[in-house]
């Protein structure tokens, strides 16, 4: 952000990439096994990360209304 | 297909419900609807939970409930990236977009090319950007539609009557217009949010009884995916030199995402908000949708699992609107009579509410964009209201016409282009929020992406949008949307330094202040 006023860089904002690994790392959830509820890891896993993806951005969000 | 007197019955009392409701949306919270940023925005006045429920309605639109197990069914894994793409947007929300609103409240702007016109000052710039948005936009509306006719159909109320010179009219589907060109016109944004409300609620309990009902009559979620080719149920590994279907996957997502907020129906629900944490907040419970969005997404499974598509009372959806009444004909087979004629009229809704804020977001544009920006820069503001409630009704009729007269497949094209096209907007709009580069070597960006876009597309025979790209002897099968958009920043990024700023900065009215 280069907008004038520069604040230091928090990171707790590293928080918002996790999910992008999450997703972006392919190769690794792109298995039928392990299975949960016979449901199979492709899908579980990117459903689970819908999840933890808001999840990562509560702590930014708290660090933000801190401020 | 066979009508049912109560899947029809239950269907029309709930679409009549919405529709009183679309119209007295006007008396909600009234404001003074000659004004546009109040019949055009609601007034900037929803909270959380409206905007919840507002925007959840309007980027989850019945075409996504259809369209996504439709490719599920089809093609398998390949159609999850909606959930990747679903999710990672949120982050970008949450940064890049309460931005967009302090900007747009500090300056009263009430489009995406509003901004574009204040940052750069440039009116080539900002015509761009409202052309493109409006283009985008326009198949959308066809879509919506095209999903409210599959659900006429599954229902068995596909009636025709000829009329001179349009041939066969469906006139359950003019009824549909005519209730969606009212409440749109008398009560603008503020009914679209009242039935957005109703809409949601509809779809949950939709899903709800989906995941719960249905895999208990195929015995469990391990027989549904037992049910698929298992070849289907990973992406396929990538061959020797290629990236494989792992990075298409993951450039459909990311390329989707980039271009899910820039849409007009997007930046109208996200400037209709009352404020910049409205946004933060639903950053975080927007995501509810999402989990709905892959639960509906394995839809298409069950319906693989169910046999759907070998019964011979569908047999006529299928040839009809093959794999988009996968759905249709799981809800028909699965529910009671009375629940699918509920289900039907959330899907029905769920068309109906986007492609309001969809047209109200088209007549926003115009109006501001080009009918203020180019043919009459000092109309009264009644004009202007005037102006969107008209080309608001202009964009539906086209839509309707789309429709009723030329083959879907080409609002479904164009619809894959409007996706490519709309990410091309990124430089201009989202990355400006950020930084400033020269308006000149935007538009030459932007020009560059959007013919690379295209060109990629139409040598795929406008059937699919990820385009192999051939570099240093591998084979790179990306989003078109995404390598367009590459070539975009990159064409703008080295214009801008070769310029520098001969484009000026002082044409940008905004300041750092103004996006926190």
């Amino acid at each position: 952000m280069n907008n004038g006023a520069r604040r230091k860089f928090h990171p707790v904002y590293l928080m918002l990439l996790v999910p992008y690994l999450a997703f972006f790392w392919v190769p690794f959830y792109n298995s039928i096994e392990p299975q949960l509820f016979g449901i199979p890891f492709f899908y579980w896993w990117q459903i689970l990360w819908v999840v933890l993806t808001a999840a990562c951005i509560v702590p930014v969000y708290l660090h933000q209304e801190r401020r | 297909m066979s009508a049912n007197s109560v899947t029809i019955g239950v269907f029309l009392a709930l679409f009549v419900f919405v529709a009183i409701l679309g119209l007295f949306g006007s008396r909600w919270r009234a404001g003074d609807l000659s004004q546009l940023h109040e019949w055009g925005l609601g007034g900037r006045s929803f909270g959380t939970l409206i905007t919840w429920f507002l925007l959840g309605g309007d980027l989850y639109t019945a075409y996504t409930f259809i369209a996504v197990p439709a490719l599920m069914f089809g093609a398998g894994a390949m159609g999850f990236f909606a959930v990747p793409y679903a999710s990672l947007m949120y982050p970008v929300l949450f940064m890049a977009f309460p931005r967009l609103w302090s900007v747009a409240h500090k300056h009263g702007y009430i489009t995406a090319a509003d901004f574009v016109q204040g940052r750069f000052g440039h009116r080539g710039l900002s015509l761009a950007i409202a052309v493109t948005g409006m283009v985008a936009v326009l198949p959308y509306i066809a879509l919506q539609l095209v999903g409210m006719q599959v659900v006429f159909a599954a229902i068995g109320m596909d009636y025709n009557i000829a009329v001179p010179l349009l041939g066969q009219v469906s006139v359950p589907l003019v009824v549909a217009f005519a209730v969606l060109a009212a409440f749109t016109y008398t009560s603008g944004l503020r009914g679209t949010a009242l039935i957005a409300v109703v809409k949601d609620l509809l779809v949950y309990v939709t899903v709800l009884a989906a995941i719960i009902v249905i895999p208990a009559q195929l015995g469990g979620y391990s027989h549904i995916f037992a049910a698929m080719p298992v070849e289907k149920l990973t992406l396929p590994a990538a061959p020797d030199h290629s990236f494989g279907a792992g990075f298409s996957y993951v450039t459909l997502a990311a390329g989707s995402l980039l271009a899910l907020f820039l849409y007009p129906h997007s930046v109208t629900g996200l400037l209709s908000s009352s404020s910049r944490h409205v946004i933060r907040r639903n950053a975080i419970v927007l995501p509810a949708y999402s989990v709905a969005l892959a639960l509906i997404a394995l839809l298409g499974y069950m319906a693989v699992a169910a046999g759907v598509d070998k019964m011979p009372e569908y047999a006529a959806g299928f040839a009809a609107y093959s794999a988009n009444f996968a759905v249709p004909a799981l809800f028909l087979h699965m529910f009671p009579a009375w629940f699918a004629g509920f289900a039907f009229a959330a899907i029905a809704i769920g068309a109906l509410m986007p492609a309001s804020i969809m047209a109200i977001a088209c007549g926003n544009l115009f109006t501001r964009n080009i009918y203020k920006g180019f043919i009459a820069p000092d109309c009264a503001p009644r004009t202007e209201a005037k102006m969107a409630k008209l080309v608001a009704f202009i964009a539906k009729l086209g839509a309707l016409f789309f429709v009723l007269e030329i083959d879907t497949t080409y609002a479904i094209q164009l619809q894959l282009l409007g996706g490519i096209w709309i990410c091309q907007t990124v430089p201009a709009v989202l990355l400006a929020l950020y930084v400033r580069l020269n308006p000149w070597a935007l538009l030459a960006g932007w020009a560059a992406g959007i013919g690379s876009g295209t060109w990629m597309v139409a040598e795929l025979g406008f059937k699919g949008t990820t385009y192999p790209l051939h570099l240093f002897g591998w084979t790179i099968p990306c989003y078109a949307a995404l390598s367009a958009l590459v070539l975009n920043i990159a064409v703008a990024g080295v214009l801008h330094l070769l310029l520098k700023d001969k484009g000026g900065a002082q044409t940008d009215e905004t300041a750092a202040a103004d996006y926190v």
